[in-house]
């Protein structure tokens, strides 16, 4: 919980509310602020994807509607478009599906992807909710978002959308463990679940970072964040030459939308989460550099958005490059190469933690 | 803290856990015609933990691990007779394994694990050791019993085993989560403390109690809990019966000394009716429904139900003398046992199994060295002197007259002498009947020795069995 | 009734309808989403006895991992729960009393005073005092774990790792018709194992004769 800054102090002051309640007011406005940012964030990062895979590919990509009818950034308010047309659409209820459960379902999917930021630390001394056990918190609920997918493919009555839950299922579950235990080597490394001390254990210098010395698990949590949210080429879930496209082939308009919603939240937050365990978070990579900017030496929310568009500019990359796995190969890669090298690497990091080698000496000190 | 973690008087259980670890890694990188690697590499652990074991052996009762494990010199001859019968059986059951495609390194992990659950309920000082140990000894048979995925009577019988194990296990915890309720504890010395406080009339205890016998019961495969038992040796590969015969055996006496003896030793007069109930019972049915079958393993498996009995016989006895006796029998049935059903491998080939009674028609022809060994063998288990089955029955009898209980030894012999009816009928089967099998004993030099010297060790410690019987004195006093 | 009581008896409430929704649910499908549903609850109710990395495990393992698995097995198999429950009725005189039983033994645990001072039920139970703001619950039960149970709990994890060894055992074996890649022989293969370049002369059209030399 967060103290009312003075600045909202004096409108609390000309509204009369009583104590308690101006905590819980401003809990809320952060809540509905971070809220909105990352909506707009994410309504943006649709644009950008088609634009640099667009780029990729040697095409425009969307260069049309302009924001205000300004005379420059063709294209920008595309994202607006589609958000009318899919607000507009008719959501059909395919005949022989469970209703109930075909409308649940994207909710399921959009609501753990956007309770997860709850804990999420922005810049020094700012979370919405500064929960101790923040990284399980995490855990727990983006391994509840495929329930969504599931439910879906179940509740649609259709063979590919089924096709597309199962692969989910399994796919989720055996990324969610190699995930897991990189996480534990994070943990092991920070002393603590508490996202912000996560952070506050990388400080002192970029050498200080995690994924210099968790190297493989900072490659294992990144691939493994592609692989939960489904993306290429982890996307045999949606697999369009396929199974059309998976899970949701028969969902429209704004049900739709929310599924494409949290799909782009969920990369967003595993890209915020990479940054956090392995690059840092909000720290700068300069800090005690006198000869540069303060702008960069200083750690603040500009350097976590920074790293967040780094990994966010690597999913669309990938996309781009890379063809898709096939769904044994994917199960192969997780159950068979990620799984036992996490192992390994946590045991190296106990080795070298009780051989005092390295930064996690002072992990034994107490 | 170190003189809570005593991690020296835990090497055994230490090493045989990363020995299996370590070996099934190393399977993994092995071909399968080097499979052997695999086997010998289990063959020298088990060495080296019965070396560590003497080496680290106390001679004093030491509990560590904040009152979960005990090490006492019991403990040390029980677990070096675990690795004992261990390694005979997977000796034995080498050959047999390779003919029929199941010698994979899994089977000796899953055997070690095994191991490793009865030297956890061998050690165990705490009722929640005692479960984990149970468990982890139950999950290995089951899947041991399953190993031959594609026979469809031994995955029937593992299916039984597994039911009618996961009932057993409940009972045990149910009997367990009472005696916790009355006592506040789970350490067993500490349950043995307050029980002169709680009083021997208070429900929990006896209905806790109740269940505690009834898992045990279970565990042991006594009457009226012995369903399993002729099913599932029966139903597994023979040499998967041959494991499941021999070390949980020494197990089950285990969990009887350390729950029974150990914890509620207080309330003796409360556990003895149960057990003479299940002795007599055990004893009856065993014996009389093996004169009916034609399967040597089943006939074996109601054998072992009868035995089970007299073991009981020996714990209800609640005297040093008893649980001497009971440690003496429950060591040379598992010696008896394990040369029995080594035999049944012996002369098992390619597609025969050699384990209908009819199979050992005229064997004394065939091979008249292996005949008199099994005769040996066969005769113990009956307990006819001079083998060593006769001292153990002796040794019981007399702990339980040594009570004022006549009437049981009565029966005790009475059964016995039912029961040496179909012993001696493999015998005449043996001597006496033309051949119905041909085929020639493939079995190869290693098991032909050991199994030999099993035959002659039984008769050995028959008409020496002061050796045996002074360690039982000297490891329970 | 204070605010966290209230919490409790709703929660709990929502947790009993939840459990008896997964015994009735015809679809079961349901049955599982119900489930899911209870372990929620179960997990809030545990956030308010203040174990909260419980709670979040409960979530983590239960509703995360085994539950999807459990969906995963239940939409494959399309069980008919009414052929389940055909012998319901058939069962329920035996099933009954004994549910009977078990209601009034825990009654009795929880209410009932007997007559010395024994008593079972949780008037004798002191009810512990809330923990400082800065107590963890991860933290304390990482010392109790790794310290006083190390031993059972190095055991539980064996009997994990060896209920792996034992279904893999079980499961994976060489059945026929399987498609399996083998990568080992994906890599080692050679262009000429695929590929093989034959000569073929050109053929004139009309005669039908091999034309030597160019076309």
């Amino acid at each position: 919980m967060n103290a009312v800054p003075d600045l909202i102090q004096p409108v609390f002051d000309f509204l009369n509310l009583p104590d308690w309640l101006r905590l819980v007011a401003w809990t809320v406005m952060t809540a509905v602020m971070m809220f909105l940012t990352i909506i707009i964030f994410m309504a943006f990062l649709t644009l950008a994807e088609r634009r640099v895979i667009g780029s990729m590919q040697a095409r425009i990509g969307p260069n049309r509607i302009r924001l205000f009818g300004l005379p420059y950034f063709r294209g920008l308010a595309q994202p607006f478009a589609d958000v009318i047309k899919l607000m507009f659409k008719e959501i059909i209820l395919p005949t022989g599906s469970n209703k109930f459960l075909f409308i649940l379902a994207p909710l399921l999917t959009a609501i753990p992807a956007l309770a997860t930021w709850a804990v999420m630390p922005f810049w020094p001394g700012f979370t919405v909710a500064n929960v101790d056990a923040g990284l399980l918190y995490i855990l727990a609920l983006t391994s509840t978002g495929v329930y969504g997918v599931i439910l879906a493919g179940w509740a649609s009555n259709s063979k590919y959308a089924f096709l597309g839950a199962m692969r989910a299922a399994a796919q989720v579950v055996a990324y969610e463990i190699a995930m897991g235990f990189a996480l534990v080597g994070v943990v092991m490394a920070a002393g603590s679940l508490n996202l912000g001390q996560i952070i506050s254990a990388q400080s002192g210098g970029i050498s200080n970072w995690f994924f210099i010395w968790l190297f493989p698990l900072f490659i294992i949590y990144f691939i493994s964040g592609i692989a939960e949210t489904n993306r290429a080429p982890f996307d045999v879930v949606e697999g369009e030459s396929e199974i059309v496209a998976g899970f949701h082939v028969d969902y429209s308009g704004m049900a739709f939308a929310l599924f494409f919603v949290a799909e782009y939240i969920n990369m967003i937050l595993i890209s915020a989460l990479t940054s956090i365990f392995f690059l840092g978070g909000w720290l700068s990579p300069f800090a005690g550099v006198e000869s540069l900017p303060a702008i960069l030496t200083t750690s603040g929310l500009h350097w976590l958005v920074f790293k967040i568009c780094f990994f966010l500019f690597c999913f669309l990359w990938f996309r781009a490059t890379f063809p898709r796995y096939r769904y044994d190969q994917i199960m192969r890669l997780g159950w068979k190469v990620f799984i036992p090298l996490t192992l390994v690497w946590i045991t190296v990091e106990a080795v070298l933690a009780v051989m005092k080698i390295g930064p996690f000496a002072r992990l034994m000190a107490n | 803290m170190s003189a809570n973690l005593n991690f020296v008087v835990a090497y055994p259980e230490i090493f045989v856990l990363t020995a299996a670890c370590v070996i099934l890694l190393v399977d993994l990188f092995v071909s399968d015609r080097q499979r052997i690697v695999t086997f010998l590499l289990t063959m020298v652990s088990l060495l080296a933990a019965a070396f560590i074991t003497v080496q680290y052996g106390v001679a004093e009762r030491v509990i560590t691990f904040h009152g979960t494990y005990v090490a006492d010199p019991m403990g040390t001859v029980l677990k070096l007779s675990t690795y004992g019968a261990t390694a005979l059986s997977l000796l034995y059951s080498r050959e047999y394994l390779q003919r029929r495609g199941l010698f994979k390194g899994e089977y000796f992990v899953l055997a070690l694990f095994a191991m490793l659950g009865v030297m956890v309920m061998i050690s165990a000082a705490s009722l929640l050791t005692i479960y984990l140990g149970v468990e982890l000894l139950s999950l290995s048979l089951y899947g041991l019993v399953a190993f031959d995925r594609d026979n469809g009577i031994a995955a029937e019988s593992a299916m039984k085993y597994f039911v009618l194990g996961a009932i057993a296990s409940g009972m045990l915890l149910y009997g367990m989560s009472m005696i916790y309720g009355v006592t506040g504890t789970l350490e067993l010395s500490q349950i043995a403390n307050r029980i002169p406080g709680i009083g021997l009339n208070s429900l929990g205890l006896a209905f806790g109690l109740a269940f505690l016998v009834v898992g045990v019961a279970f565990k042991f495969g006594a009457v009226p809990f012995h369903m399993w038992v002729p099913d599932v040796y029966h139903g597994a590969p023979t040499a998967v019966t041959l494991f499941v015969g021999s070390a949980p055996k020494i197990a089950s006496f285990a969990l009887a000394m350390r729950l029974l003896v150990d914890g509620l030793g207080g309330a003796v007069e409360q556990w003895r009716p149960m057990l003479v109930v299940l002795a007599v019972l055990s004893m009856a049915i065993g014996n009389v429904v093996a004169i009916a079958q034609t399967n040597i393993k089943r006939m074996l498996a109601y054998s072992t139900i009868s035995h089970v009995g007299f073991i009981l016989l020996g714990v209800l006895a609640g005297t040093v003398q008893g649980y001497q006796a009971a440690m003496f029998y429950t060591l040379t049935y598992v010696l008896t046992a394990v040369g029995s059903f080594g035999v049944i491998l012996l002369l098992s080939r390619q597609g025969f199994e050699s384990d209908a009674l009819d199979d050992f028609k005229g064997l004394a022809k065939k091979s008249p060295w292996f005949a008199s060994v099994m005769a040996m063998l066969i005769f113990s288990t009956a307990g006819v002197p001079p083998f060593v089955g006769f001292t153990a029955k002796l040794a019981v009898i007399q702990a339980i007259i040594g009570i004022g209980y006549t009437w049981l030894a009565g029966v005790a012999v009475f059964f016995s002498v039912i029961g040496a009816y179909y012993y001696i009928r493999v015998v005449k089967l043996m001597y006496f009947d033309a051949p119905v099998d041909n085929g020639p004993i493939q079995a190869g030099v290693a098991l032909r020795t050991v199994l030999s010297a099993n035959g002659l060790a039984v008769l050995a410690l028959g008409l020496l069995p002061g050796l045996l019987l002074d360690l039982c004195a000297r490891v329970i006093s | 009734m204070s605010f966290t009581e209230i919490l409790f008896y709703v929660f709990s409430a929502v947790l009993v309808v939840s459990a008896l929704g997964v015994i009735t649910a015809r679809n079961p499908v349901y049955s599982a989403l119900w489930l899911v549903f209870a372990f929620f609850n179960s997990a809030i109710i545990w956030m308010l006895l203040e174990a909260e990395f419980l709670a979040i495990i409960l979530i983590l393992v239960y509703v995360g991992a085994v539950m999807v698995l459990f969906l995963f097995v239940v939409m494959m198999l399309d069980i008919k729960v009414e052929e389940l429950r055909a012998g319901f009725t058939r069962y329920a005189w035996l099933g009954l009393p004994i549910a009977l039983l078990v209601i009034g033994e825990i009654g009795s645990v929880v209410w009932v005073k007997s007559q010395d001072d024994k008593a079972l039920g949780l008037s004798s139970v002191a009810s512990p005092a809330a923990y400082a703001a800065d107590y963890s619950n991860t933290k304390a039960l990482g010392q109790l774990l790794y310290t006083e149970y190390l031993y059972p709990l190095q055991l539980a994890a064996s009997i994990l790792l060896i209920a792996i060894v034992a279904a893999i055992v079980l499961t994976m074996r060489k059945r026929s018709g399987q498609k399996v890649q083998d990568i080992g022989a994906q890599i080692s293969v050679k262009a000429k194992d695929r590929v093989r370049i034959v000569k073929v002369a050109a053929v004139q059209p009309e005669t039908g004769n091999t034309v030597e030399g160019q076309s």
